[in-house]
């Protein structure tokens, strides 16, 4: 099930294997999850039900489904701002309880501060930390450098272009090291030119440090060039409808030339298969219900 | 690759561009001429009127006022001082009442605000109190304090504090209460403790709002100062105008109105700066732009 070829194929193999023992920490385990909320008319409302996957330490997994499956709930769940109200998640093993440890969160929208400049944003998880003021500084200049946004150290968000802003904010999400890093649509905003290099960018990144990530899209090629795992979740009430295990070699290069290989199709397709009937029932039941 | 043809540059090249901008910097000036000299005609109009209304007699200066005559009184306060001693006393009284009030209430104020804000649980207790609190003319308070403090200066500061307060508290509640869902998630899953959430999420968030606020309190602490004055007091403006008007001496009156006018707008233009060095963070607004 777990195709791990991937490891070997990494071209930082030294710092991959350094960090080998201490990987393990970085699996995450969900079973049985069950989401309720009380809406404000007093009903319960079934988000998640029954949702179960593994994502392995390193693994880059993506998850697809329709608008409101309750992608975003399950993170907020494996990062411990949310409580489960049935099953559980393990990270490492452990259940989560409060927020889990080593982990980085990037959004769709935009979480810089803006009142603190990009070195002050990319300084926050550092000072957080309680790391000593000149060594995090050091090392958010050179996140910077990294994610190429040396020179704009003083600059505000608001300075800044969306693609740059979400250059300092994986800045922000990395320069922690976290071993697992969750994303929720974070380039979803962008536009495709620019949602394209920021992917092999990230890709780039990732397979320098390679924390687990779990990374939720609404567009299947993104999830497919990206990631090893692709999580098919159904429409409301959210569980999982299918797991396919990519084997497109790594590292794959350019996000926007692998949509062109033919075993890039083939998944899609597959893929495609599974999510369209999801995909028409979630908007049968908004758009058509309504209209 | 080679089909690219270069785009041949504006046939008129420098010289187009520079007589757009003279042509820009033509109509930005224009502009400001006009509303310069609608500034100067309105003020001319409305003193100049009275002048003349009060001159002519169809409104009687001994209930109203001169602008000449508030001038003259002016210069007569200032140069030969009040009942009670020199005006400039009376001035730095006022103004001592009103920043000692506007800074604690301000302090309590941001205090109270954000601990609120964070706490739903403290909240949802004294939400109702504080409503009741708030629709209470506080302003009556003054009459309780001098009773309980007499007519020094404490009752006038306690005054401006409470009226502070109310103005910075609820400011600094609902700013801490817009903080962006996504920051706070960001912050905490980053290990920021609540005291760190606090120092580089909340308060600062909260600043727009509270920094906001501080341009009406300051005028709410003068009100305070001087009401607390026309209820008793030994010294201050609050007293100036109380004895001009049992007096009946409305150009005393309107002259200590206009110094109080002046000390607020110097306030003002303080705590703009102050916002512009605090919120140096803000995009410029669109007004900030002039577009042509």
């Amino acid at each position: 099930m777990a195709s791990r070829n991937d490891v070997a194929k990494s071209p930082i193999t030294g710092t991959a294997t350094a960090g080998a023992a201490a990987r393990e920490d970085a699996r995450i385990e969900i079973s049985g999850l069950t989401k309720r909320f009380l809406t404000p008319a007093g009903e319960v409302f079934t988000a998640l039900q029954d949702v179960s996957f593994t994502v392995e330490p390193g693994q880059f997994c993506a998850v697809v489904g329709p608008t409101g499956c309750g992608k975003s709930t399950t993170l907020g769940m494996v990062s411990g701002l949310d409580r489960p109200s049935e099953g559980s998640v393990k990270v490492g093993g452990r259940e989560v309880d409060g927020i889990t440890d080593g982990v980085s969160f990037m959004f769709q929208a935009d979480a810089l501060l803006p009142w603190k400049t990009v070195l002050g944003n990319v300084l926050m998880g550092p000072v957080f930390r309680g790391v000593p003021k000149q060594q995090a500084q050091a090392s958010a200049r050179d996140w910077l450098r990294r994610v190429g946004l040396a020179g704009f150290e003083d600059r505000y968000p608001h300075q800044l272009s969306g693609g740059m802003r979400k250059r300092v904010a994986m800045a922000a999400a990395l320069i922690n090291e976290p071993k697992i890093l969750i994303m929720d649509e974070p380039f979803g905003a962008l536009d495709v030119q620019t949602k394209a290099i920021m992917s092999t960018e990230l890709l780039t990144l990732w397979e320098q440090i390679r924390p687990t990530v779990v990374f939720i899209t609404h567009d299947l090629d993104e999830a497919v060039a990206l990631a090893d795992r692709v999580v098919v979740m159904t429409s409301s009430p959210g569980s999982v409808k299918a797991v396919f295990d990519i084997d497109l070699p790594r590292p794959r290069g350019s996000v926007q030339e692998i949509r062109f290989q033919p075993r890039f199709i083939e998944l899609q397709h597959q893929i495609w298969d599974t999510l369209r009937e999801e995909v028409e029932r979630a908007y049968a039941r908004t758009a058509g219900g309504k209209a | 690759m080679s089909t690219t043809s270069t785009v041949s540059p504006a046939p008129a090249g420098n010289g187009a561009q520079a007589s757009v901008e003279t042509d820009a910097r033509r109509k930005v000036r224009k502009r400001v001429t006009a509303m310069w000299t609608g500034r100067i005609v309105l003020g001319i109009l409305v003193v100049g009127g009275w002048q003349a209304f009060t001159a002519l007699g169809i409104v009687d200066k001994f209930f109203f006022g001169q602008p000449t005559g508030i001038v003259t009184r002016l210069i007569d306060l200032f140069q030969h001082g009040t009942e009670q001693g020199s005006y400039y006393a009376d001035i730095w009284t006022t103004l001592q009442e009103a920043l000692i009030g506007f800074a604690i209430g301000t302090v309590t104020g941001v205090v109270v605000g954000v601990a609120l804000g964070q706490s739903r649980f403290l909240s949802d207790v004294l939400g109702p109190y504080i409503k009741i609190v708030n629709a209470i003319p506080r302003i009556v308070l003054g009459s309780i304090f001098m009773i309980a403090f007499g007519i020094g200066t404490l009752p006038k500061v306690l005054l401006a504090a409470v009226l502070v307060f109310f103005i910075v508290f609820f400011n600094a509640f609902q700013g801490v209460r817009e903080v962006d869902r996504n920051i706070l998630a960001n912050a905490k899953v980053l290990g920021a403790s609540e005291l760190q959430i606090v120092r580089h999420v909340t308060v600062p968030s909260a600043l727009t709002w509270i920094i906001a606020s501080l341009h009406s309190a300051f005028g709410f602490a003068i009100v305070g100062a001087l009401v607390g004055e026309v209820l008793g007091a030994q010294h201050g403006l609050g007293l100036v105008i109380k004895t001009s008007m049992d007096n009946f001496d409305p150009n005393g009156v309107f002259a200590t109105m206009f110094v109080v006018a002046v000390i607020v707008m110097g306030a003002e233009w303080l705590i703009g700066k102050l916002e512009h060095r605090l919120l140096a963070w803000r995009p410029p607004s669109p007004s900030e732009v002039n577009s042509l």
